[in-house]
C-alpha cells in the first residue's frame, strides 16, 4: 500500500469518529500546550533575571567576605574603610570602587512609615552600578567625608512615606535620627525576588554611626575592562587575604553570577517541562486506549482488508498512522493554544513568559513520537489479527 | 488444464480451550483453472473451513496445499496476503462492504494493496462495476444499495484483480431467492467469459445441480 493512502484512510478514519477522536486529541492538546506554557515561564524567568543582573552594570567584579558558593551562610565580614582604601589603591582609582552596609530600618515622614533596606554607601555607586535619579540629586563625595545626614530614597519608599508631595528637601527619620532628602532614585522594579525600590542610600559615614558599626558588607569594582576583569580580582583578593590572614575572599563576576542564575532557573525550566510531560504522557495513553477500541470496532474491516491482500505490515502501518496523526493534530493545536496562552500569561500578567522555538519543536516532536509510542501496540494487534477469525467477528 | 488449486490429504484442528475439534479430515481435490465446482453439506461439515484454506486465508494443520502453483506451508503471513491480492477473490454470504465507501472505492480496495495509483484503480473499479451491471452506481455507499447490489460489488471487488479463482461461500444466503438467482447467474457468466474458476458454497440441489460438479462434505471429509 502507499503511504499517501494509507493517510487517507487513517484521516478518513479518524474522520468516521469526529468526537471520540477530538477528545482523544485534547489530552495531547493539553499536554502539548502545558508544556511550552510552563518552558515559556521557565525560560521567560530566566531571561528576565539575567538581564536584570546584566542591567547593573558590565565589568562588574563584587568582592565579599568568605566563599561564594550557594548554601553557604554568609561570613561575619571584617571588612572596613580602611581595605576600601587599600583596594582602591589596587584598582588605581577610587571612582570605580563602591562599598555597601546594609541594615533594615524602618523610614519615618510625618505619620507615614516604611521598612527599607538602608544602605551606607560611598558617592561612587552610580558610576559603578547602573541606577538612574528620578529627581534631586546623588551624594557627594562631600558628603560622605563629613558623613552629612542626607539620603537618596527608593521610587517605593518615596512613595510610601511622602505620597505625592515632592521629597526633595524634605525631612525623614531613617532609625530615630533626621535626614534630609536629596534625591530619588528612578523606578526599578523586582530583581531576583528582592525590592529594588525599597532601598535608601546614605553615606557609609554616616551609617557607620547609625548602625553603631565601622563593618563594610561587600565591595563593587568596576574595571577597567573585560579582559582584566578576572586578573584585577586576583589582585584585590591577595590584597585583602594580605590585610586579613584568616578571612577567606572571593571575587566574582557578573559573568560567573550569570552562570548558577543561569544553572538553577535552566533546572527550574527541566523540571516545569517534566511536570507538563506528564500530561503528555496521560494524553498518549488515551490515545492508545482509542486506538484498542478502534482496532475492536474494526475488525472486520481488518479481516477483510486482509483477505483482499492486506499485509500485517499494511495494517500496522494504517493504524501507526491513525495514533500518529492524533497526536500530531493535537500537538499542533497544542502549539498554538500554549503559544496563545502564553502571549496571554505575558501581556496581562506579571510572569514573564518567552517562547522558545526549541520547546515548540520539542513539544510537537514529543507528540509525535507519542502516537508511534502508544500507537505501536494496537497497530501491532491489529496486524497480526488472525483473518478468518477477524471475519467471523460482530 | 493445470490445477489452480490443489489440496491432498488436508486437515484442519481447531483448538478450543483445550479441545481439539476436528474441522477437516483429510480432504484432497483439485480445481483446475476455469472449473465451476459446488461444494454442498450439512451446516458444521466444515465448508466454510475449506473454503478459507483454499483462498489462503487459513494454513492446514497437516496435508499439502497448493495455490496458484505455491506451496502454502513455505509461506509466511506477508506472502500469503499477496498471494490472495493476485490469486484468489473471495465473495462472503455477509458481503463485507466497508461501510462509509463508495462502491467504487470498494472495489477498488484490492488494488490499493498491490500499490495502484487512485486514478487507475478507479477506472479498474468502474469497468468491473460495469460488468456486474452497476456501472450507474459507482458513487452508491453500501447502504444506499440493495442486498442483491451489494453482492454483486462484492463481486466486482473480488474480481478486480483478474482472479485464478473466486471462492463464494453461500453468497445468496442473505438475499431473496429471485436475487440470489440473478446473482448466480452472474457468477456463471462471469466464470463463462473470463474462465475464472469458481467454488461456490451452497444449500440449493439446483443451483449445485447447475455446477460443471459437485463436491458433498461431510463431517469434515468428501463423500
Ligand atoms: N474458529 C473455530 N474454532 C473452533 N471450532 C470451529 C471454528 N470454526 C469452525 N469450527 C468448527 O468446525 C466445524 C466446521 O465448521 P465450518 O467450516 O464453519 O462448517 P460449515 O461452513 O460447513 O457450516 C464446526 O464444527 C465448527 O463448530
Ligand atoms: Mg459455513
Amino acid at each position: 500500500m502507499r503511504l499517501a493512502e494509507a493517510w487517507r484512510v487513517a484521516l478518513d478514519a479518524l474522520r468516521a469518529n469526529r468526537l471520540r477522536s477530538l477528545l482523544t486529541m485534547l489530552g495531547v492538546v493539553i499536554g502539548v500546550a502545558a508544556v511550552v506554557v510552563l518552558v515559556a515561564i521557565g525560560t521567560g524567568t530566566k531571561r528576565k533575571v539575567e538581564s536584570q543582573v546584566e542591567g547593573l552594570g558590565s565589568n562588574l567584579l563584587i568582592v565579599v567576605p568568605g566563599q561564594v558558593t550557594l548554601g553557604s551562610a554568609p561570613s561575619v565580614s571584617r571588612l572596613s574603610l580602611a581595605d576600601v582604601d587599600a583596594v582602591s589603591r589596587v584598582v588605581g582609582d577610587r571612582s570605580r570602587v563602591a562599598v555597601t552596609v546594609a541594615s533594615g530600618e524602618l523610614v519615618r515622614a510625618g505619620n507615614r512609615e516604611r521598612f527599607a533596606t538602608v544602605q551606607g554607601v560611598l558617592e561612587t555607586t552610580p558610576a559603578v552600578f547602573v541606577r538612574s535619579l528620578g529627581r534631586g540629586s546623588y551624594l557627594t563625595r562631600s558628603d560622605v567625608d563629613t558623613g552629612r545626614r542626607v539620603a537618596v530614597l527608593g521610587a517605593g519608599v518615596a512613595r510610601a512615606v511622602f505620597g505625592d508631595r515632592d521629597p526633595i528637601g524634605q525631612q525623614v527619620t531613617i532609625a530615630g535620627v533626621r535626614f534630609r532628602v536629596i534625591g530619588v532614585f528612578a523606578p526599578l522594579g523586582q530583581s531576583l525576588g528582592v525590592d529594588r525600590d525599597g532601598e535608601v542610600h546614605i553615606p557609609v559615614t554616616t551609617a557607620h554611626r547609625l548602625f553603631g558599626t565601622t563593618r563594610i558588607d561587600g565591595i563593587a569594582i568596576k574595571a577597567p575592562d573585560r579582559e582584566r576583569i578576572n586578573q584585577l580580582g586576583d589582585q584585590v583578593v591577595a590584597t585583602l587575604r594580605d590585610r586579613h590572614p584568616e578571612t577567606e575572599f572571593s571575587a566574582v563576576t557578573q559573568e560567573q553570577i550569570l552562570g548558577v542564575l543561569g544553572d538553577i532557573l535552566g533546572v527550574l525550566t527541566g523540571v516545569l517541562a517534566a511536570i507538563a510531560g506528564i500530561s503528555l504522557l496521560v494524553g498518549g495513553v488515551g490515545v492508545s486506549n482509542i486506538m484498542l477500541v478502534s482496532v475492536r470496532e474494526r475488525t472486520r474491516e481488518i479481516g477483510l482488508r486482509k483477505a483482499v491482500g492486506a499485509r500485517p505490515r499494511d495494517i500496522g502501518v494504517q493504524f501507526l498512522l491513525e495514533a500518529v496523526l492524533l497526536t500530531s493534530i493535537g500537538g499542533a493545536a497544542g502549539m498554538a493554544l500554549g503559544v496563545g496562552t502564553a502571549l496571554v500569561v505575558q501581556a496581562l500578567s506579571p510572569i514573564p513568559a518567552a517562547i522558545t522555538w526549541w520547546s515548540l519543536a520539542l513539544a510537537f516532536g514529543v507528540s509525535a513520537a507519542v502516537g508511534i509510542v502508544f500507537g505501536v501496540v494496537p497497530a501491532q494487534r491489529a496486524g497480526r489479527l488472525d483473518p478468518v477469525v477477524a471475519l467471523r467477528s460482530e | 488444464m493445470t490445477a489452480a488449486i490443489e489440496a491432498t490429504g488436508v486437515t484442519r484442528t481447531y483448538e478450543l480451550d483445550g479441545v481439539r475439534v476436528p474441522a477437516l479430515r483429510g480432504v484432497s481435490l483439485t480445481v483446475p483453472e476455469g472449473d465451476y465446482v459446488a461444494l454442498v453439506g450439512p451446516s458444521g461439515s466444515g465448508k466454510s473451513t475449506l473454503m478459507h484454506l483454499l483462498g489462503g486465508l487459513d494454513r492446514p494443520t497437516s496435508g499439502r496445499l497448493v495455490i496458484g502453483g505455491r506451496d502454502v506451508s513455505r509461506l509466511d503471513p506477508a506472502d500469503l496476503a499477496r498471494l490472495r491480492n493476485e490469486t484468489i477473490g473471495f465473495v462472503f454470504q455477509a458481503f463485507h462492504l466497508l461501510p462509509r465507501t463508495s462502491a467504487v472505492d470498494n472495489v477498488a480496495l484490492p488494488l490499493v494493496y498491490r500499490g495502484l495509483g487512485a486514478r487507475q484503480r478507479r477506472a479498474r473499479a468502474a469497468a468491473m462495476l460495469e460488468r456486474v451491471g452497476l456501472g450507474h452506481r459507482l458513487g452508491h455507499r453500501p447502504n444506499q444499495l440493495s442486498g442483491g447490489e451489494q453482492q454483486r460489488v462484492a463481486i466486482a471487488r473480488a474480481l478486480v484483480t483478474d482472479p485464478a479463482v473466486l471462492l463464494a461461500d453461500e453468497p445468496t444466503g442473505n438475499l431473496d431467492s429471485a436475487t440470489g438467482q440473478s446473482v448466480l447467474a452472474l457468477l456463471e457468466a462471469l466464470n463463462a467469459d473470463s474462465g475464472v474458476a469458481v467454488v461456490l458454497v451452497t444449500h440449493d440441489r439446483e443451483v449445485a445441480a447447475r455446477a460443471r460438479r459437485q463436491i458433498v462434505l461431510r463431517d469434515g471429509v468428501i463423500v
